[in-house]
């Protein structure tokens, strides 16, 4: 009953945000001009003027009197306005009513016009997520199609010389030799195998502690404890790494002969393996107690110690599972921004040496869209088309993920 | 552990066997019995709660033992003090002395794993790992290091699924996943990979209350052809199992053992009021 009520009127509400504005603002500057005439500026920022007086964050003052004149009629419409709204919505919410009156027979199932309204509801909050995504692929696939008009696709994927700085500059040069994704892509994935080298070993083996030899007063402070690490805003952990963890290799480098620069992916990839721990080490740990404690009994009972229940009964039981974690950890360091743009440099080096400054596909992206850009050149665009490989590289990765760990789940059913 | 038969363990046994007598309602056993394992005053806490108190009963060698009693009276809980799974679960805590061949089993220089190793378990339900029917048997074996060859593990794996009557059932998909086995056959994998690491005894926790009849039926022909080489110890809910297969049966009651004696004693001519109503179904 209380819907039947409800739904007009908050369609009023919403119909009435949408169209207000064009109800009102002809009729205001249509009163501005016959009054003033075609005076400077342009009809917006009068429009706009009007508004703030009347709104009161403008003082009126200064304002000629065409102008206020205007404001004068501004405010009375907006007052017919509200108060054709407030009829509108009443007589929404009554006729709603009369409808649900009319309705509300013994025969009426309600409860399942409620039921129908709550699915309703349920799924246009799911589309809201999905049409976001759908749009945003839309929108990284048109704009990256832009992209590719100026530089051809191969060229992009297989050129090994990333300079759009050059290219922009210098457009007769030829900007297409300059867009070569390569050096970027290496530089993602040395950074994120440096990453994968810090966060698999530490996370997968405090998962097996977690899951399988604390004690659960132990567990119960360790395990948020872990978890406040995924919580650190990345950008603490970018200034971590530029400003400790990147001298420090330095120095360490400098004392055993190794020449590091100031900004390496060892110092991104070492930070942004800490970041990911907790990843990996909750997943695992989850994974880990969902394997049967009848199969734990059964090993022990076999006269196994629990190391070698954990290695030969549980590790190989959960591994599906733990791949999957691996797998989502990965998409995460492939996407990680901001401990790269902070402690690994923007120089595109093509190099395996975790000691020199990489860059990866997100800070490019970064440094592409950031300050003013013209939204037509090869360089803007260069970052929907990076956008889109790192999209499509980081659903695949997903996808498997998801698909391994849901095989694991049925396992045991 | 193994070679523990001394002069000096069979005196302690001696020594057992008298004590044991002297309580109220234990049975004075048969002459010329081996006493494979032997509990002594034993009882069990799990924090505050007492589930045993003073458990004193023996194992005879080569027979089978049956533990009956209604749910929740402590015969499971007897059972895992034998191989000391109870070490497993948090808060346990054991009084008394369990000896085997006469050697107490809680002293602290036992290696629990390698007890284990002799006293193998099989569970209520059967619990393959997820690895295939050979992996599976193989595993004891591996793992105490009992055969270093693939031929003396397959030798192995093929004797101790023959022995679980198994073998010819599954000898043309070893190596499948065992978790595709149906639940008897998964049982009876179970009791092989058991087996295969040659236990002196074998603790058995209601081992058919999962499966049906005919399954059942199988694994009881299996126990009685095992019992000529291991010591079997069943925990079961079926008076009539424990009838059918058991040379002795213990009853416990409430975390007592209200008696112990022959099968055809406890059943036909139980001496303790309790164990009368139980068997006769007044209740449990």
């Amino acid at each position: 009953m209380v819907l039947w009520c409800a739904m007009p009127m908050i369609m009023v509400v919403l119909c009435w945000l949408v169209v207000e504005p064009w109800f009102v603002r002809p009729i205001v500057m249509q009163t501005l001009g016959s009054v003033a005439g075609q005076q400077a500026g342009a009809p917006a920022f009068q429009y706009l003027e009007i508004r703030n007086i009347a709104a009161g964050v403008l003082p009126g003052t200064s304002a000629s009197d065409a102008v206020m004149h205007a404001v004068e009629q501004y405010k009375s419409l907006l007052r017919t306005a509200s108060m054709a709204f407030s009829v509108m919505f009443l007589m929404a919410g009554v006729l709603g009513f009369y409808r649900g009156y009319k309705k509300l027979t013994v025969d009426f199932p309600a409860r399942e016009q409620v039921e129908k309204f709550v699915r309703f509801f349920l799924l246009a909050s799911s589309m809201v997520a999905i049409l976001t995504t759908l749009s945003i692929v839309l929108a990284l696939v048109v704009e990256a199609l832009r992209f590719f008009k100026h530089v051809p696709l191969l060229d992009f994927l297989l050129g090994l010389k990333w300079s759009p700085q050059v290219a922009i500059r210098a457009d007769q040069v030829g900007s297409s030799g300059a867009f070569g994704a390569i050096p970027l892509f290496a530089g993602t994935l040395l950074i994120a195998f440096i990453a994968m080298l810090v966060a698999v070993p530490i996370g997968l083996f405090s998962a097996i502690y977690l899951a399988e030899y604390a004690r659960p007063s132990v567990r119960s402070v360790t395990k948020p404890m872990l978890e406040i690490l995924a919580g650190i805003p990345t950008v603490v952990y970018g200034f971590f790494a530029a400003l400790t963890v990147a001298p420090l290799i330095v120095k360490v480098g400098g004392t055993i002969g190794l020449n590091a620069s100031s900004e390496s992916a060892l110092a991104a990839g070492l930070v942004m393996g800490v970041m990911i721990i907790p990843f990996i080490s909750s997943l695992s740990d989850d994974v880990i107690n969902a394997v049967p404690t009848s199969l734990r009994f059964g090993s022990l009972a076999m006269g196994a110690t629990r190391s070698e229940t954990i290695r030969k009964v549980i590790l190989p039981a959960s591994l599906p599972g733990i791949m999957g974690a691996i797998l989502l950890a990965v998409s995460r360091a492939i996407g990680e921004t901001m401990i790269v743009v902070m402690a690994a440099g923007l120089a595109a080096n093509l190099t395996a040496n975790p000691l020199e400054s990489v860059t990866t596909v997100t800070a490019q992206i970064v440094t592409i869209l950031v300050g003013d850009q013209e939204f037509d050149s090869p360089k803007t665009l260069a970052a929907f088309a990076l956008g889109l490989t790192l999209f499509c590289v980081t659903l695949a990765l997903n996808f498997l993920a998801l698909k391994i760990v849901r095989r694991y789940e049925e396992r045991y059913d | 552990m193994s070679s523990v038969m001394t002069a000096e363990t069979t005196e302690a046994s001696e020594k057992v066997i008298n004590q044991v007598q002297d309580g109220p309602i234990v049975v004075r056993p048969e002459k010329g019995v081996d006493i494979k394992m032997s509990a002594e005053g034993v009882s069990v806490f799990y924090g505050d709660k007492q589930a045993l108190d003073d458990i004193s009963i023996d194992i005879h060698s080569k027979q089978i033992t049956a533990l009956i009693g209604p749910s929740g009276c402590g015969k499971s809980t007897f059972l895992r003090c034998l191989n000391r799974m109870n070490d497993v679960v948090g808060g346990c805590r054991i009084n008394g002395r369990i000896t085997m061949d006469g050697e107490d089993i809680y002293a602290p220089r036992v290696d629990v794993a390698s007890l284990r190793g002799q006293v193998g378990m099989v569970f209520q339900k059967p619990n393959p790992f997820p690895k295939s029917i050979f992996d599976n048997v193989a595993y004891g074996p591996r793992i105490h290091g009992y055969a270093q060859h693939r031929d003396e593990i397959e030798e192995i794996v093929v004797r101790s699924l023959s022995k679980a009557s198994l073998f010819e059932e599954v000898k043309d998909r070893l190596h499948d996943p065992a978790t595709g086995l149906s639940g008897g056959q998964q049982q009876r994998l179970c009791i092989a990979r058991a087996i295969a690491v040659n236990p002196e005894v074998l603790l058995m926790d209601e081992p058919c209350s999962a499966l049906d009849p005919i399954a059942t039926a199988r694994i009881e022909d299996l126990m009685w052809e095992l019992k000529e080489k291991f010591t079997i110890i069943i925990v079961t809910h079926s008076m009539q199992q424990a009838s059918r297969v058991s040379q002795r049966t213990g009853f416990f009651h409430m975390g007592v053992l209200a008696e112990v004696g022959t099968t055809e004693q406890i059943f036909q001519n139980p001496v303790d009021n309790r164990t009368r109503d139980y068997i006769t179904g007044r209740f449990g």
